[in-house]
């Protein structure tokens, strides 16, 4: 299928006949029957989240007699499956009765008018205080009522090769305390252990929301005191127009690739870098420090293809340093996605029921163990059955307490974009951080409508 | 084609026009029952969504984040002359569809023709066979092989490296020349098909009577062989140029529309602004846009197969 000038009329389609399936008769809820979609992996070896559901629905079955659960995969990468659910959500006769919303997007569905509050739900359902506080407000809507219940979520902190330390003469239990530290250990590989890449940042608009996230984000959000938001004023309910911690991380990215610290641009600009940082550079010791995400080791899982069990032996974890070591010294971001239920669903009730046995503290461990998750429930997180599971999974939950969740309004992902073009002007040398900042605000004030406040 | 296909067919559809004649009574009309459905579907799925696709071009619709969508009459068309992103993807959709399309697969496309008509059978059945082979492969599946073959660490470098030849980056350097190529070495067949019949359409006697009068390999290819395929040509300049005008999934696939939009061509933009940016409305409008681009270069061929040489 390729999306091209046909498939405007191609949606088109598909929304007539949306429309037209709903004139005819035919029922699309049956009151015994919860429909829950999800998202299912595009790698067909893949089955964590069908094996998941598939012994919840058993659960549910045998605890709910009568009643029936009807799994509904969508199979489809991200950006494909947003554009599917929103379609779905559009009308009564499509719309299931729960749905797997990722937090990136979750705004833009409330406001939308797709989904519909759980604050009656969550108010009698005494686990949810079992939730950490930041976590709840992963999937809270401008209007302050809650949509979704968090599945999980993931971290993000620096990866380091400790092989390429030694080499280098670092330490292997490397905590760096400022940006400057990462650079000055990066700056000392490359002059110490010439020919592998020193530093790896997501940059430019090629890996997309990576870059914003992952080294963007990261960046910007501890450039402050950590309490206030840099990218989004709640108060005025007005996105930051630049500033100077926006300068500041944009300064570091040009750093990296000014000074050859990072991979060769043209390497970082490739679609594909992600892959490589998982699958080749890290396991084959060519990278010396990655600032990515807590989700890693799942490539690394046996039958994965990329399987590499030794890597904690071979790779340490440090958390992103705030910019001078201002409290709370740690940073890091967080996404993950939540289950909520459809505004037009049919059998609400019975899909919050659904949500409750995902919920119940062994389903949920059960399910950010299989998945790489992060948990967001502190009896979970507490659990050493939990903390032991994996390597590296009690570091990334403690990042949880200093983690940011993104704003992620309906303009984020336009804000989003114009970061990443900010980011890759100074990537290239194509512009100087004044000039990508100001085209930035330009773009800012065009995605939002002019809703910029200066700080 | 997809684009332009259905204006044409709804123009000719006999359907509903058949009942609005009285004079031919009754019978017209029993006769054009059993053309209903066809009708009906056609008007439902063609259309119908054509309409749509009118229409929303001139709303502000959204895929999400929007409680109401309103009509915004040419907003979403000059806001796309005002954006440079846009205007960019325009002269990159030009620089691709004349590189690859125009120049690269037509003028390839024939040089094969006329050169597989004097090679021996075995050379002319592995040419073909080849050629076409680059041409049923799947869209993707022959990004990522001439994504493999760009790369840094690429065929096409090895090659060089062996030659002792400078490489590069090419996705990287001169993304919109390799995505050019990557065009013209998938759609090459096309052209070469439809020349091979056009030529074997030439009388022999023809050409045998000029080369009789002396005339040299590029005179008669000049003088009576062009001109006699000159309809060939038009036809397949529409098509190629048509298929050009709406190719994503190899840009997709290689390059992205990067780096930094320098091989974004309007299929690329516009898949950006629909579904990553979730604006439908503004998407659309650059679709009809498209449509408007293809619709002009139909023009220029549709003249050109009028014109007598």
């Amino acid at each position: 299928m390729r999306p091209t000038a046909a498939s405007t009329p191609l949606l088109a389609l598909a929304l007539a006949a949306t429309a037209l399936t709903a004139c005819g008769g035919g029922s699309g809820s049956d009151p015994d029957t919860v429909k829950v979609s999800f998202k299912q992996s595009t790698d067909n070896s893949i089955k964590v989240m069908d094996t998941y559901l598939a012994d919840i629905k058993k659960q549910f079955e045998k605890a709910h007699p009568g009643k029936k659960v009807e799994l509904v995969p969508i199979k489809a990468p991200d950006s494909e499956y947003y554009t599917k659910l929103q379609q779905m959500l559009r009308s009564p006769k499509t719309a299931p009765d729960l749905v797997y919303e990722d937090t990136f997007l979750i705004n833009s569905d409330i406001t939308s008018g797709y989904l519909k509050p759980l604050d009656p739900y969550l108010a009698k359902w005494p686990d949810w205080n079992r939730f950490i506080d930041t976590a709840k407000a992963a999937a809270k809507g401008e209007d302050g009522k809650t949509y979704g219940v968090p599945d999980g979520t993931d971290t993000r902190g620096l990866w380091f090769d400790k092989g390429i330390f030694a080499k280098a003469g670092l330490p292997a239990d490397w905590q760096p305390k400022t940006w400057k530290d990462v650079l000055t250990a990066a700056r000392t590989i490359k002059q110490k252990v010439p020919g592998v890449i020193p530093l790896n940042v997501y940059t430019g608009k090629p890996v997309g929301e990576a870059a914003t996230m992952q080294t963007f984000e990261m960046l910007l959000y501890g450039t402050n005191d950590g309490r206030t938001d840099p990218l989004y004023d709640k108060n005025s309910k007005k996105w930051v127009a630049g500033g100077q911690g926006f300068k500041d991380a944009l300064a570091f990215v040009e750093t990296v690739y000014e000074e050859k610290l990072g991979p060769d641009v043209s390497d970082a600009l490739d679609p594909n870098v992600m892959t490589r940082v998982r699958g080749e550079w890290l396991p084959k010791g060519s990278l010396g420090i990655a600032l990515d995400g807590s989700w890693l080791p799942q490539d690394w899982l046996p039958g994965s293809g990329h399987e590499w069990p030794e890597w904690p032996e071979k790779l340490g974890l440090a958390a992103m340093p705030t910019q001078h070591g201002q409290a709370p010294g740690k940073v890091s971001m967080s996404g993950g996605w939540t289950w909520s239920i459809p505004a037009k669903a049919g059998n609400p009730d019975l899909a919050f029921e659904f949500i409750k046995t995902m919920q119940t503290k062994a389903n949920a461990q059960k399910w950010y163990v299989a998945n790489s998750g992060i948990a967001v429930r502190e009896d979970v997180a507490k659990d050493p059955g939990y903390a032991t599971a994996q390597p590296g999974i009690k570091f990334f939950t403690d990042l949880v307490q200093n983690t940011h969740y993104r704003p992620a309004y309906p303009a984020y992902p336009k804000v989003s974009t114009a970061i990443q073009e900010a980011m890759e002007g100074v990537t290239t040398g194509d512009m100087s951080v004044d000039e990508a900042t100001s085209d930035y605000v330009d773009a800012l004030k065009d995605a939002t409508d002019n809703q910029v406040v200066e700080r | 084609m997809t684009t332009t296909a259905p204006h044409t067919d709804l123009g000719k559809t006999p359907g509903p026009t058949a009942p609005s004649r009285p004079r031919r009574g009754p019978g017209a009309l029993v006769r054009a029952l059993p053309l209903t459905p066809a009708v009906v579907l056609l008007l439902l799925f063609l259309a119908g969504p054509i309409a749509y696709c009118f229409y929303i071009a001139f709303t502000d619709l959204q895929l999400t984040g929007q409680a109401q969508d309103s009509f915004v009459g040419f907003e979403n068309f000059t806001r796309a002359f005002g954006d440079e992103a846009f205007l960019n993807a325009v002269w990159l959709t030009l620089v691709f569809t004349v590189l690859s399309s125009l120049v690269g697969q037509n003028t390839l496309g024939l040089a094969l023709a006329a050169l597989m008509r004097r090679a021996s059978k075995p050379v002319r059945t592995l040419t073909g066979g080849i050629v076409v082979t680059a041409w049923v492969l799947p869209e993707v599946v022959a990004g990522f092989l001439l994504y493999a073959f760009f790369r840094r660490e690429g065929t096409l470098n090895a090659i060089l490296d062996w030659l002792h030849l400078p490489s590069q980056n090419w996705l990287f350097t001169l993304p919109i020349l390799a995505v050019s190529f990557a065009n013209v070495w998938r759609g090459t067949a096309l052209s070469m098909l439809v020349y091979s019949a056009a030529l074997n359409e030439i009388p022999k006697e023809i050409t045998e009577a000029a080369e009789v009068d002396g005339a040299g390999g590029w005179r008669r290819m000049w003088h009576i062989t062009l001109p006699m395929i000159r309809r060939s040509i038009g036809t397949n300049l529409m098509l190629n140029t048509l298929q050009t005008l709406s190719v994503f999934g190899l840009i997709w696939v290689m390059t992205r529309g990067g780096p930094g939009g320098k091989s974004q061509t309007l299929p690329l933009f516009m898949y950006e602004q629909a579904f990553q940016n979730s604006l439908i409305g503004y998407g659309t409008a650059v679709a009809l846009l498209l449509l408007l681009v293809g619709s002009l270069f139909s023009l220029v061929y549709l003249r050109l197969l009028r014109t007598e040489v």
